[in-house]
């Protein structure tokens, strides 16, 4: 079986499953779990939309 | 200032090392989460299963490669360190000869980081499973 992720999509779930395995083992009880993976969610994807931008004014 | 760092080697020295802070590690690193399965933390731990199994299938079925211990280049045993942190799905893997595909496009590239954080998220896995096993984490 092979599958083919477009460069987004490969990149959400990396973003994804990382921040699932961060938020479990940098924090203590489970609010805090929740609240720090779903902060380095926003972050993952956050770089990804400015690493892009910075390429497409690279390549101007 | 000296005495804090005493007693901190003091309380390092004093830790016993129980059945569980060796067990839950060897396990956590052969089967990801099961090290806090083990521990009856079993929402944790199943989260961490699905999530590094899942991201290192991924990397399979993207045509990722694995690396091998012996290749004799630097980066390619850099990339082994990270692949063997996967435990059982890298011995499986390797065994099976999967995974050893030329790497044709970007995605397939994408595949064989895939597989490598994989590794890296279950050391850090390990080393929680193990802090929890010795009462520093709860």
């Amino acid at each position: 079986m092979t599958i083919t992720l477009n460069h987004f999509s490969a990149a959400t779930v990396f973003a994804l499953f990382a921040s699932i395995v961060f938020g479990i083992t940098h924090r203590e009880n489970t609010r805090d779990m929740v609240r720090y993976g779903l902060y380095c969610f926003a972050m993952f994807l956050g770089g990804v939309f400015v690493a892009g931008w910075v390429m497409w004014l690279l390549r101007r | 200032m000296a005495n804090s760092t005493t007693e901190k080697t003091k309380a390092g020295a004093a830790e016993p090392v129980s059945t569980m802070s060796v067990l839950a590690p060897a396990v956590g690193w052969l089967i990801p989460g099961a090290g806090h399965m083990l521990q009856r933390r079993w929402i944790r731990g199943s989260l961490l299963f699905i999530s590094i199994t899942t991201l290192f299938l991924l990397g399979l079925a993207m045509q990722g490669r694995i690396y091998k211990a012996n290749s004799g280049d630097i980066l390619d045993m850099l990339g082994f360190v990270g692949n063997i942190g996967a435990g059982a799905l890298y011995i499986v893997t390797a065994a099976m000869d999967w995974g050893q595909g030329a790497i044709a496009y970007a995605t397939a590239d994408y595949g064989t980081k895939f597989m490598i954080v994989a590794g890296l998220l279950n050391f850090i896995a390990v080393a929680d499973a193990y802090h929890i096993a010795i009462g520093k984490k709860q």
